[in-house]
This record gives C-alpha cells, sequence and structure tokens, in this order.
C-alpha cells in the first residue's frame, strides 16, 4: 500500500459543517393554506425529498433548521409566525412559498401580510400558486447552495 | 311552513298588530321574514318555544352592509327546526331579517340560543353593530387590537399597515405568584383577552 492509497480524506472542519447542515434539513411541520398539500405531496413518496435528504417534518420548532411557510400569512397569524421562528435553533433557514407568502398573492387586502419578509428573514422564494413540489425541491436545493456557501467560520 | 303561516303564529302569540312582520319574497324559496329589532328577544323565544314553530337551532347570525341605503344594516339570522321527536314536527328552514337602527344596537339574542354568541360577536368584528345584553362582546376573527370594521362598505379594504409581531409576553413576579396560586390559570387582572401578545 502506497502513501496516497491511505484510506484518508483530508478537508475543512468548514466543509464538513457545511455539508452536515445542507445534507439534513428538517422542516418546522408548518402549513398555513393551500401551498401545505404541495409541501405534504413534496414529502410523499411520488416526489420523495428524503433523496436530498430533507424529509424530516419535525412537529416541535425546537428540533427544525427549516421554515416553510406555505400559503397566505394573516395579520393575526403574524406573532405566532415569528414566535415559532424564534424558537427555532440557529442556524435557521425560511423558504417563502407561493405567491400569497412571497407578496400577498390575490389576497391584496387588510387581513393579509403582504409577504413574509415584513416578518421573518427569507432565504429563498419559490413563485407559483401554488408552486408544484418540483418547484418547492428546486427551492430547497438551491437552499442548499446556499447553505453550502456559508461561512461558518468566517 | 309559509312565512305568512309563521306570522300568523308569531302574532297570535305577542298580542300586537301585524304589521310589525313582514313576510318577503326569496329567490331561495326559504321562508323570510322582518321583524322589529327592539322585540327581537320576544319574537325569538316564541320561534324556538312555540310548539308549532319550534325553531331550536340558530345557524348562523350575519350583518349586510346596504350602505349608502338607510337603514343601512341588517341582520340575518338563519334558523333550523331539526323536525325530529321533541324539536318539531317536520324539518324546516326560517330567515329573519332585522333592520338595524341607526344607532347601530340590537338586543342581543344569544339568552335564547347560545349559538348567537359568537355569531353576534363576528357581526360586531365586522360591522361594528353592538349587541346590548351580550355578555363577552368583544373581536372574534380580527386581532384584539384592531380598529375599523372590515366589512362595512367604505372601509378601505387595500390599506398597508405595518405588521404587528409580538412582543415577549413579560410577567412579573408578584403576577407570577398569583399564577401559581391561581392552580396554572391566569390570574383574574390578566383573564380577559390575551393582554401582552401584542406590541
Amino acid at each position: 500500500m502506497s502513501d496516497h492509497d491511505l484510506p484518508i480524506l483530508t478537508t475543512t472542519v468548514e466543509k464538513v459543517v457545511q455539508w452536515a447542515r445542507r445534507s439534513s434539513v428538517w422542516p418546522v411541520t408548518f402549513g398555513l393554506a393551500c401551498c401545505a398539500i404541495e409541501m405534504m405531496a413534496m414529502s410523499a413518496s411520488r416526489y420523495d425529498i428524503a433523496r436530498f435528504g430533507a424529509e424530516v417534518f419535525r412537529g416541535s420548532p425546537r428540533q427544525s433548521d427549516l421554515m416553510i411557510v406555505a400559503g397566505r400569512l394573516s395579520r393575526k397569524m403574524a406573532p405566532v409566525l415569528r414566535r415559532i421562528y424564534d424558537q427555532m435553533p440557529e442556524p435557521k433557514y425560511v423558504i417563502s412559498m407561493g405567491a400569497c407568502a412571497s407578496v400577498g398573492g390575490v389576497f391584496d387586502n387588510y387581513a393579509i401580510v403582504q409577504g413574509v419578509d415584513q416578518v421573518v428573514p427569507v432565504d429563498v422564494f419559490v413563485p407559483g400558486c401554488p408552486p408544484r413540489p418540483e418547484a418547492l425541491i428546486y427551492g430547497i436545493v438551491q437552499l442548499q447552495r446556499k447553505i453550502d456557501k456559508q461561512r461558518s467560520f468566517a | 311552513m309559509h312565512a305568512t303561516a309563521i306570522i300568523e303564529v308569531l302574532s297570535r302569540r305577542l298580542p300586537a298588530d301585524t304589521a310589525r312582520f313582514e313576510a318577503v319574497e326569496s329567490r331561495d324559496g326559504m321562508p323570510t321574514i322582518f321583524v322589529p329589532a327592539e322585540q327581537l328577544p320576544e319574537i325569538c323565544v316564541v320561534l324556538r318555544d312555540d310548539p308549532e314553530l319550534r325553531f331550536v337551532v340558530l345557524l348562523d347570525v350575519t350583518g349586510v352592509d346596504y350602505y349608502p341605503r338607510d337603514p343601512r344594516f341588517e341582520l340575518v339570522y338563519i334558523l333550523v327546526c331539526p323536525g325530529v321527536a321533541g324539536y318539531g314536527t317536520a324539518p324546516k328552514r326560517l330567515r329573519v331579517k332585522v333592520r338595524v337602527p341607526n344607532d347601530g344596537h340590537v338586543p342581543s339574542v344569544s339568552s335564547v340560543w347560545a349559538s348567537a354568541n359568537w355569531g353576534e360577536r363576528e357581526a360586531y368584528d365586522f360591522f361594528g353593530l353592538t349587541f346590548d345584553g351580550h355578555p363577552d362582546l368583544r373581536r372574534i376573527l380580527m386581532p384584539d387590537d384592531w380598529t375599523g370594521f372590515p366589512m362595512r362598505k367604505d372601509y378601505p379594504v387595500q390599506i398597508r399597515e405595518a405588521v404587528k409581531t409580538y412582543a415577549p409576553l413579560q410577567v412579573s413576579e408578584e403576577e407570577f405568584l398569583a399564577n401559581v396560586k391561581a392552580g396554572g390559570r391566569p390570574a383574574a387582572s390578566k383573564a380577559s383577552g390575551p393582554a401582552g401578545r401584542h406590541d
């Protein structure tokens, strides 16, 4: 066995951390409206985000990395959303799913928050009404690429 | 049961002139009557308890804004007689309408049907109508600190206001101890409404 055949992989701690974070993005169960149906379809057998290491929807924000805001956010719900976001441990990410969550969609009225970025910082916006599960998977992959570039020890 | 037959029973049970009750045509064929606002609870008791009527279920209370007509608001009560043993002879429905006086005050019927409680709260929340005698008249769907009544026709629907999130609930030591003494339930001072949830 020569020297360069040793079963050793050299890397940096940062790369390992990035790999670990992006490979198990656990979303919090937080469906607000019809987009949540597509979100559930995404996690079910046909589309299966387990392929991307993000299949474990947690019932508790304390165990989650990702919040998928799936649907229109009413003004009365905004404090609840913010509180759930605050309960998630760092590092945490937010995907704004669909037209309503991103800009209010068809609900241009007093009751609906016109974009959840007024309440929580959004990493990825997924367009669509509702987005197809493939679109949301693409959004999660984009988020994983973003996590991959995130400097943990800057 | 036709609307005129219902009015006949009402007039028999509430001795006064029949002109107070008015049957109107409805497109869906449901019997529809107008009743005066000031006598609403008495009329509703008859509608509920009379053996010929027995409208024991109040399905819905909703307001209608006919702005700029005068009187501006109407209330619609959807009543149901289930027509099962002890509750009427045949299933039937009735739509009771009330023209709301201009001061916006209507007597509450939550003492007649318990389900009126939330329906009247909704009508208050959306139309700003006040139900006298209601045990707990506060907003039900909009946030507690909301100003204005959104279902009014002159309400600016597309208003843009800053989104309120929340301020962390701050409990002083005395309040905390009082809560513990009350067995985990909020003490009397904090019992009404989710105080401190909003900025």
